[in-house]
């Protein structure tokens, strides 16, 4: 594995989240929650737009941040299901705002913990990136635990909801941690973090956030996982249909 | 209309409280009514005016405050509110003579 490889896959994360939680614009409780989670999605996609374009250009020849969004196939994506994933609690259901928030929770927890650790990263870019989106991330996890705050700890309904999202989500946390796709010379040369590394701080702020919300700690085992090969559930072929059709169907059309 | 106060809220989504913002562009500045928006509670109320209203770095500091706890003038009420102070011209200070050289008064 190289740095374009681990570059690659911590833009995938955060160009995949936020063509999901676009779904979300217009659709939220509130015309307020609208713009929130719009926000978050665009911050989400600008350290994106850095991460892609970084890798691009550690390839030969070089390739665009829009050669790798837009000219990429399924299985040559990196991220990890949890952002793939549609936003029903089962396969049919509705868009669930409680799925938002619970992985919002997760995906926002983890990235602070991870960025705040790449900004002393060896590679200069991929710290520079960290440094500026640690700040971005904290502010996701706020939102985030303001959520759960009120859902859980709130009537009957939005506690049972909230729980339902969590139990839904649990099964990809772990994909987050999985050591097996990161070479451990990048590890060694302090350019990359061992995510397993990251998984104590995680846990320790879920469980503080989820105690304080009256919610349990999800008991469930892993799912099968497999993004970081790019292999990916059955939902990430629609969400890249959605994504890519313009950019494919007038090639090197601008807007 | 908008139901209020936390006696009334009710869990529906429709009836979260108005809150009004106000945002202070840089220090020494005071705050300034910038607009109002929805919110379950103040702290999210907070946060809903750091995603509208500071977007485009507007505020280093931001006050919402319950639309339904501000007490204001009526528009019936204008005329005995604010018409008696438009002929009072010794309410400004324009009698003064000011004495050369002083420039900042």
């Amino acid at each position: 594995m190289s740095v374009r490889d681990y570059t690659l896959s911590l833009g995938d994360d955060a160009m995949i989240a936020a063509q999901r939680l676009g779904e979300w614009i217009a659709a939220a409780p509130q015309i307020e929650e609208d713009v929130a989670v719009g926000n978050i999605a665009l911050d989400l996609l600008g350290q994106a737009r850095s991460l892609l374009g970084y890798a691009g250009s550690l390839e030969d020849p070089a390739r665009t941040e829009d050669d790798l969004a837009y000219w990429r196939d399924e299985r040559e994506f990196r991220n990890v299901h949890l952002v793939e994933r549609s936003w029903s609690l089962t396969s049919e259901g509705p868009r669930d705002f409680g799925v938002l928030v619970a992985r919002l929770l997760v995906l926002s927890t983890y990235l602070c913990e991870l960025y705040e650790r790449l900004r002393t990263s060896t590679d200069e870019t991929l710290a520079g990136v960290a440094a500026k989106a640690v700040k971005e991330v904290d502010y996701h996890r706020d939102h985030a635990t303001m959520w759960v705050l009120r859902l859980g700890d709130g009537t009957d309904e939005s506690h049972r909801r909230m729980q339902a999202a969590l139990e839904a989500e649990w099964p990809y946390v772990a994909e987050l941690f999985d050591d097996a796709y990161v070479d451990p010379r990048l590890v060694e040369q302090g350019v990359g973090v061992l995510p397993s590394t990251l998984g104590d701080a995680f846990d320790r702020r879920i469980a503080d956030v989820l105690a304080e919300a009256t919610l349990e700690l999800p008991e469930v085992g892993p799912a099968v996982g497999g993004g970081r090969r790019g292999v990916h559930t059955e939902q990430m072929g629609y969400l890249l249909a959605e994504m890519q059709h313009l950019a494919r169907s007038h090639p090197g059309v601008t807007w | 209309m908008v139901s209020t106060g936390s006696t009334t809220r009710e869990t529906n989504r429709r009836s979260w409280p108005l809150f009004e913002v106000f945002v202070r562009s840089r220090r020494g500045l005071s705050h300034v009514h910038v607009g109002s928006l929805h919110a379950p509670d103040a702290e999210m109320a907070l946060r809903n005016a750091r995603d509208l209203y500071t977007r485009r770095q507007e505020g280093v500091s931001i006050w919402v405050v319950e639309a339904s706890t501000i007490t204001a003038s009526s528009p019936e009420e204008k005329d005995s509110f604010f018409d008696p102070a438009a002929d009072k011209i010794y309410r400004h200070p324009t009698f003064y003579d000011i004495p050369e050289g002083v420039e900042h008064l």
